[in-house]
């Protein structure tokens, strides 16, 4: 028999409801698999006694034959999610400690699905980095290896990715502010959706930039993502730009069929310098698609150049002031003060101990483009550009093209502490391809597709309409079934 | 527009993060590489256009203005790094 945590979703799903195995089975193999992969650094907090507590309680639910897709199923949560009585945050020092009164959203709404949390994973700090090297726990590793060197899993949902590509766990969420879902997924070899805004609510989620941040599914395989999805979404009074929609049932949307499909191919994508091999990715599954009968297209996103500064001017304003709240009052670390030492004094030296150096980098950022003199200069001119971005996507769509495809990263992996520390913009340009849809809202999922030269995982990503993952999932679905990537890591850890 | 070590100083108090005046020269020059990058938007004709406000065409809901929550003060105290009678504990704010 398969070792049970190498399984999807879909087929761990089937196989408790004809009685293969318990969902207890499931959990165990996991456990078992996360203790022999510390050297990954992905899961971070252990919460194996509430895992078990739910795959009992989960096992009971499916023999009374009331089980809902997630019931069952073992997964990680990303650190940035509330989890009630469990270690809560965001792979920084300034969470030390916390453990939230409450449940987010989400992970109420998967474990009332009867989901299993199997722990805590590894993450950049607040969410803001590609590498998953800025974590108090130290960075995630990725299982992919090609020599002797350590490689990024990507970031920032980077332990989440390097759990499920190893099969730590069936599926983890993720989220993404500018990329954080889908360029780890990407570097991993796994699927990843950034639903549109607004399908999934932020309540509980810690906030880095508001207007930008949504969760979703890191999984094995597209089908995966969208049972999860389905878990994971819907509207929640307390969060107010959750959107009051219905939730599709996204499985069943995954038909196979795209024959008639309009997929744009953006010119501006195509980067001066970019690799050969990620240029033939991107043209090879532009081949797939128009062979499984989908109409390709040329399309124009003539402001995408200035998604990311735009976006390194947004995201740092809303995470100014999103983290203005860890100020060593309320919870998690407060600084040792001293003698005469007034409540600014502990607030400075709580926030300099407390956050790493990106986060008060951006915090800095954000404070600069706000302060008096410089808001319209910057803050308000990024948001008028972003208007513009949104856009264009809009003049796509209008034209009639259902999904857009492009690269999802500039490269494969790149090893730990290998991309610049003295040049913070080295970093962001991994971003490239994913930032403009977190401006736009608009839903995006990257499909592993092949390997680069050396071995390594590339994925390309799905642009589509917004409130259309279903249909955007299904063409996904196809380019995973054309791509048919099923390349593994080899265990070394 | 470039940062200054002034600048540099200010906007750390501003942020409330104590940056020591030795780090200083290194984080304006930080700050200077981000704002170059981001200075790309003025070439950007962003005449007659709106800031965006919200990404989804959704007006904020409002909910009744009612009582929905309370009497946690318990709950509310228990990750606080210093609490006391009931209350969040701080250094002394008025002389």
């Amino acid at each position: 028999m398969t070792d049970l945590n190498t399984l999807t979703l879909a087929a761990a799903r089937d196989g408790l409801r004809k009685g293969d195995f318990t969902s207890s089975d499931l959990t165990e193999a996991c456990l078992t698999s996360i203790a022999a992969a510390g050297k990954l650094n992905a899961f971070v907090h252990d919460t194996s006694e509430q895992a078990r507590e739910q795959a009992k309680a989960a096992d009971v639910r499916i023999a009374a034959g009331d089980a809902p897709s997630m019931c069952g199923l073992p997964i990680g949560v990303k650190d940035v999610f509330a989890t009630k009585g469990q270690p809560t945050q965001a792979a920084s020092h300034i969470l030390d400690g916390f453990k939230p009164e409450y449940e987010s959203t989400i992970t109420s709404k998967l474990f009332d699905a009867g989901t299993v949390m199997l722990g805590k994973l590894n993450m950049d700090e607040f969410a803001m980095g590609s590498s998953n090297e800025n974590s108090v726990y130290g960075p995630a590793i990725n299982p992919w290896k090609i020599d002797d060197r350590n490689l990024t899993p990507g970031g920032s949902s980077g332990g989440s990715a390097a759990a499920v590509a190893a099969d730590l766990c069936l599926a983890a969420t993720g989220t993404d502010t500018g990329g954080s879902i889908r360029q780890p997924a990407a570097f991993t070899g796994t699927v990843g959706i950034k639903p549109t805004y607004g399908r999934c609510s932020r309540w509980g989620v810690i906030a880095y930039a508001s207007s930008l941040d949504q969760a979703g599914p890191m999984t094995k395989t597209v089908r995966d993502a969208a049972i999860m999805l389905e878990a994971m979404a819907g509207h929640d009074a307390k969060d107010s730009t959750s959107m009051e929609l219905a939730v599709p049932d996204f499985e069943a949307m995954i038909t196979g069929d795209i024959k008639g499909k309009k997929i744009g191919i953006p010119k501006e994508y195509r980067l001066d310098g970019m690799s050969a091999e990620i240029a033939k990715l991107w043209d090879d599954g532009a081949a797939m698609l128009k062979d499984a009968g989908a109409e390709i297209v040329d399309v124009s996103l003539p402001h995408t150049k200035y998604a990311l500064p735009a976006y390194y001017v947004i995201a740092p304003a809303e995470a100014s002031s999103n983290l203005a709240r860890y100020d060593g009052v309320r919870y998690g670390h407060r600084a040792k003060i001293g003698e005469g030492d007034g409540i600014d004094d502990m607030y400075e030296k709580t926030r300099a101990e407390g956050f790493g150096r990106e986060v008060q980098r951006r915090i800095m950022v954000g404070t600069y483009v706000l302060s008096a003199g410089f808001y319209d200069a910057y803050y308000n001119r990024a948001r008028k550009v972003r208007t513009l971005i949104k856009r264009d996507f809009e003049q796509v769509f209008a034209a009639g093209v259902d999904a857009i495809l492009a690269p999802t990263t500039p490269s494969a992996a790149f090893g730990i502490g290998e991309v610049s520390k003295a040049d913070p913009v080295e970093m962001y340009l991994n971003d490239v391809f994913t930032v403009t849809l977190n401006l736009a809202g608009l839903p995006g999922v990257s499909v592993p597709t092949g390997l680069s030269s050396k071995g390594l995982p590339l994925g390309l990503q799905l642009i589509g309409r917004p409130w259309e993952e279903g249909d955007l999932l299904n063409i996904a679905h196809s380019l995973e079934q054309s791509a048919g990537f099923v390349s593994k890591p080899s265990k070394w850890w | 527009m470039s940062i200054d070590i002034d600048t540099a100083r200010r906007v750390a108090s501003l942020a409330r993060i104590r940056v020591e005046e030795d780090a200083l020269p290194e984080l304006a020059q930080e700050f200077n590489a981000v704002l170059g990058f981001i200075e790309q938007l003025s070439e950007v004709d962003v005449e007659g256009i709106e800031p965006m406000t919200s990404v989804t065409p959704q007006r904020l809901k409002r909910r009744t203005d009612v009582i929905t929550d309370g009497d946690q003060q318990a709950k509310i105290l228990k990750n606080a790094p210093d609490a006391r009678e009931g209350f969040f504990a701080v250094p002394k704010v008025v002389e």
